[in-house]
């Protein structure tokens, strides 16, 4: 049994200790706002929280997280700087697929949470892990701009 | 809509128009006499594309598949629009597989999305759904108010009678309007009057997919779901000659391991442990009929193959004759790679066996070719397939696959394993990307024949490149005398007013790599080619690239217009800024059409002295006939913009002795934010039928980009993708 916290719950998981974090999410946890894109820390799609820091839930091991704090997704809209985030994603019709957006949405956040002014060259610095195929990067810095002026 | 039959079958009502036009509206199963005001779960169902709850829903049933073009909301807007419902209460549902009721109208009897036709086949369609229902609302509250329907108003979801001020919401006339006749003739809105359509009305899906709640295929969980993972061949056309499952079976949480005719598959309780099962298989396989070439030796076939005439595909004047008294000749060659889709959601299906038939959950993009597929495996009729729509995370063609390819391998692994459980086909990246349908490599030589006064004479264009349709079901409607229309569009009906003017194609036929349409579909490599050339043209005529495209535009009205938009928006003509010390700049255009909308681009680039190119800018004008929501159209044209670069800088699947190099994004690179342009998208305003815009922001892009790096560096690209070691200085 391996202890998880994930959004401030905690869970007991009966799992391989080397499952990815992001399985453990999705298959045992039903979390699935967390996406699997490419199992090799390459896309972004899988981003998480783990204590407050951006982290490839594909391939992070759930035993290496026992016990730290996991933030999804789900949880985004519990913080101030999460709920500008999607509030700035939905006033600019940011997604199409969507599939990556969960990814994308956690990275800002991550950002915006240490640097509540960034540039554009910032954004890209904090965003260049989070691969989005419809290219939605125009709207993604537009909304990351927009959320910061709503923390100000 | 004259010569309407209206026939009652099972409390359903079918009612046929005209010209092709086929709307079956049903009336509500339910609709007993309820007292005004009395809650009930009693809705109004006017027609398959809109449910009416008395708690004042408004459903749009959206026949169409939303992968991120925004295609649920444009639905919503056409019908929402003629309704005059509210649209922050419209919600969208997808239809199910039925076309009877949801096929594409341009597609005859099939239910399908692509060719960026989901607005232009609703656009008539959704407007007579919708107004027809809002007739009936206004007929049901001149009944209860017994007052004339001329005086009654509707707006926002709220029905009045301005006269005695009475308003009803939508919700309470619900019962009521189920009762009233479908009606023979509706008035349609003037467009001054649109009220949503051409405004703004944001998108249906945006919360879903803020908050991670948007369900894809990806997301499905059914109780004693098994999750399979395939050990795919490691060469087109190799089949399994026997395996060993004892280490795969011995993974905990592996139940079964099944052979299919695509590989051998692991069915396990999970995602990992299915992974863990397929990684642990050893597979011996029958590559004696494998396919064994590389892309290198498949290129120099092709380039072999273009010395020699093809098949017309079209001809006007004598190019001979041109060519025999030109005064200069240009010429040009241009190779084009295979392309993955690489959708962020890889290929992926869930299907149930049950007493009723099969249920399947994906992502459907072609709804009836899939459900004959899986009723002739399973022995089912093609009406026992239900399918439930779901999102998909991105298709750009991929999973509107004629063979079906991913559906049909979910439908071995249920049949092998004995339907007992419900299962998941889940493809790993190296799965989806290494499964081939690609969008095909091409090789294009181009001559030009100019006067002694640099006018342009003659133009000979061959292609060559396998074939997307031959052997699949569209191959009827769209393969003429041997030419695939998709390998020759863009190319074959060049809008350039040319006298003489030649186009032809060689189609291989024994490459064995299976090849689909890739967002803009010939478009892809034709815009390039034929833009990129006619800036070598204006080069050799020492004419100005936008000028020399007006003249040759002459009688392209639509044309014209999108580059003349985007000449003077971009500021062609004036300066670029200098860039940092040691690098180029320049800016480039293109024109191209496709699926019936107009795109022009100019670029701006600074190519760095070893090479590198950055895009700084792009400037997008666009002709898609009434732009239903103009925010869409913008977001489109800049996403195209990205994917086009991303093929532009990086795209490239490449065979070496027939298996796929490429397996995840580290060897197949998408566009990263860092390398996105700034993007301005101007929408030239227009009264046509509106056309599609989920492809044609793509194929201008990369023959802008390559026009101008030839304006900064005076080489322009002839093989994609670009190549930073022949941009040094």
């Amino acid at each position: 049994m391996i202890r998880l916290n994930v959004n401030g719950k905690l869970h007991a998981v009966d799992v391989a200790p080397d499952t990815p974090l992001l399985w453990v999410l999705r298959d045992t946890l039903g979390l699935t706002g967390t996406k699997y894109g490419c199992g090799q820390a390459l896309c972004g799609a899988c981003t998480v929280h783990v204590d407050g820091v951006p982290q490839r839930s594909c391939t992070t091991p759930v035993s290496a997280v026992a016990g730290r704090k996991i933030a999804t997704i789900e949880n985004a809209d519990r913080s101030r700087v999460g709920k500008a985030v999607q509030e700035a994603w939905r006033k600019l019709d940011v997604v199409q697929c969507g599939y990556c957006q969960s990814g994308q949405i956690m990275s800002a956040i991550a950002l915006l949470s240490q640097n509540r002014k960034p540039t554009d060259a910032d954004i890209d610095t904090a965003l260049a892990g989070n691969l989005c195929r419809c290219a939605t990067y125009v709207r993604i810095r537009a909304a990351v701009h927009l959320a910061a002026k709503s923390l100000a | 809509m004259s010569a309407m039959t209206i026939e009652n079958a099972s409390r359903r009502n079918f009612l046929q128009g005209v010209a092709g036009l086929t709307l079956s509206f049903c009336l509500p199963a339910v609709a007993a006499p309820a007292a005004a005001g009395k809650a009930t779960t009693v809705s109004f169902e006017p027609n398959a594309f809109l449910r009416i709850g008395s708690d004042n829903s408004v459903t749009v049933i959206a026949k169409h598949l939303e992968m991120g073009q925004g295609t649920y909301t444009g639905l919503g807007t056409i019908l929402a629009e003629e309704l005059d419902a509210d649209w922050k209460t419209v919600r969208i549902a997808g239809a199910p597989a039925d076309a009877a009721r949801y096929n594409n109208l341009f597609w005859g009897p099939a239910q399908g999305t692509g060719g960026s036709t989901a607005m232009a086949n609703s656009w008539d369609q959704l407007r007579q759904a919708g107004a027809s229902a809002r007739a009936m609302l206004v007929s049901a509250a001149a009944r209860r108010w017994k007052v004339a329907a001329s005086e009654i108003t509707v707006r926002d979801g709220i029905v009045s009678h301005p006269p005695s001020r009475r308003s009803l919401r939508f919700g309470e006339l619900a019962a009521d309007a189920a009762r009233e006749a479908v009606p023979a003739n509706v008035v349609l809105k003037e467009p001054k009057d649109f009220r949503l359509v051409g405004k703004h009305a944001p998108r249906k899906d945006s919360t879903e997919k803020t908050n991670g709640k948007a369900v894809f295929t990806q997301d499905i969980q059914l109780p004693g779901m098994l999750v399979a993972v395939v050990a795919h061949p490691p060469r087109f056309g190799a089949t399994v000659k026997s395996f060993d499952a004892g280490a795969a079976k011995r993974v905990k949480g592996v139940v079964d391991v099944v052979q299919i005719p695509s590989g051998v598959a692991v069915l396990a309780t999970d995602t990992w442990s299915a992974k863990k099962g397929r990684d642990a298989l050893t597979v011996d396989w029958d590559e004696s009929r494998a396919f064994k070439l590389g892309s290198e030796e498949i290129l120099a076939r092709y380039r072999e193959m273009a010395q020699q005439p093809g098949l017309v595909a079209h001809q006007a004047g004598n190019t001979d004759q041109a060519f025999a008294a030109a005064a200069k000749v240009v010429k040009a060659s241009y190779d084009f790679p295979y392309l993955a889709h690489a959708a962020m959601e890889p290929m992926n299906c869930v299907i149930r066996l049950s007493a009723e038939g099969c249920e399947v959950w994906n992502g459907e993009q072609l709804h009836t070719g899939d459900q004959h597929q899986l009723a002739g495996i399973f022995g089912l009729k093609p009406e026992q397939v239900k399918i439930n729509m779901l999102y998909a995370g991105g298709s750009f063609g991929r999973r509107a696959n004629t063979k079906s390819d991913y559906v049909v391998e979910a439908a071995q692994i249920v049949k092998a394993s004995g339907g007992k459980a419900p299962v998941k086909l889940v493809w790993l990246r190296e799965d989806d990307m290494r499964a081939g349908y690609y969008r095909p490599l091409f090789h294009h030589s181009l001559e030009a024949a100019l006067d002694a006064n640099g006018k342009l004479t003659g133009w000979r264009h061959r292609l060559v490149g396998q074939s997307i349709l031959m052997g699949s079901p569209f191959e009827a409607m769209m393969v003429k005398n041997g030419i695939d229309g998709v390998s020759v569009e863009g190319a074959a009906n060049l809008p350039y007013a040319i006298p003489n003017l030649r186009v032809d194609l060689h189609t291989p036929t024994d490459i064995a790599v299976p090849v689909l349409w890739w967002r803009s579909v010939g478009s892809s490599h034709t815009a390039y080619s034929t833009e990129v050339f006619l800036d070598l043209v204006a080069k050799a005529a020492g004419k100005d690239p936008v000028a020399l495209r007006l003249e040759l535009l002459g009688d392209k009205p639509r044309h014209s217009g999108v580059l003349r938009l985007a000449a003077e928006k971009s500021g062609w003509g004036t300066p670029l800024p200098p860039g940092a010390p040691g690098t180029r700049r320049g800016r480039g255009i293109a024109v191209h059409e496709s699926f019936h909308s107009y795109v022009a681009q100019v670029a701006e680039v600074t190519v760095a002295a070893d090479g590198t190119l950055k895009v700084d800018r792009v400037v997008c004008a666009v002709d898609c006939g009434i732009a239903i929501n103009p925010d869409n159209v913008r977001s489109q044209v800049e996403g195209a913009v990205g994917f086009a670069l991303a093929a532009a800088l990086h795209g490239e699947i490449t065979l070496k002795g027939g298996a796929v190099v490429q397996g995840n994004f580290d060897g197949y690179p998408l566009l990263r934010i860092d390398e996105m342009p700034r993007v301005e998208v101007h929408i030239l305003p227009s009264a046509a039928k509106p056309t599609g815009i989920g492809e044609p922001g793509v194929p201008p892009l990369a023959p802008a980009v390559a026009n101008a790096i030839g304006a900064a560096t005076g080489k322009y690209p002839g093989r994609l993708p670009f190549s930073t070691a022949e941009l040094r200085a």
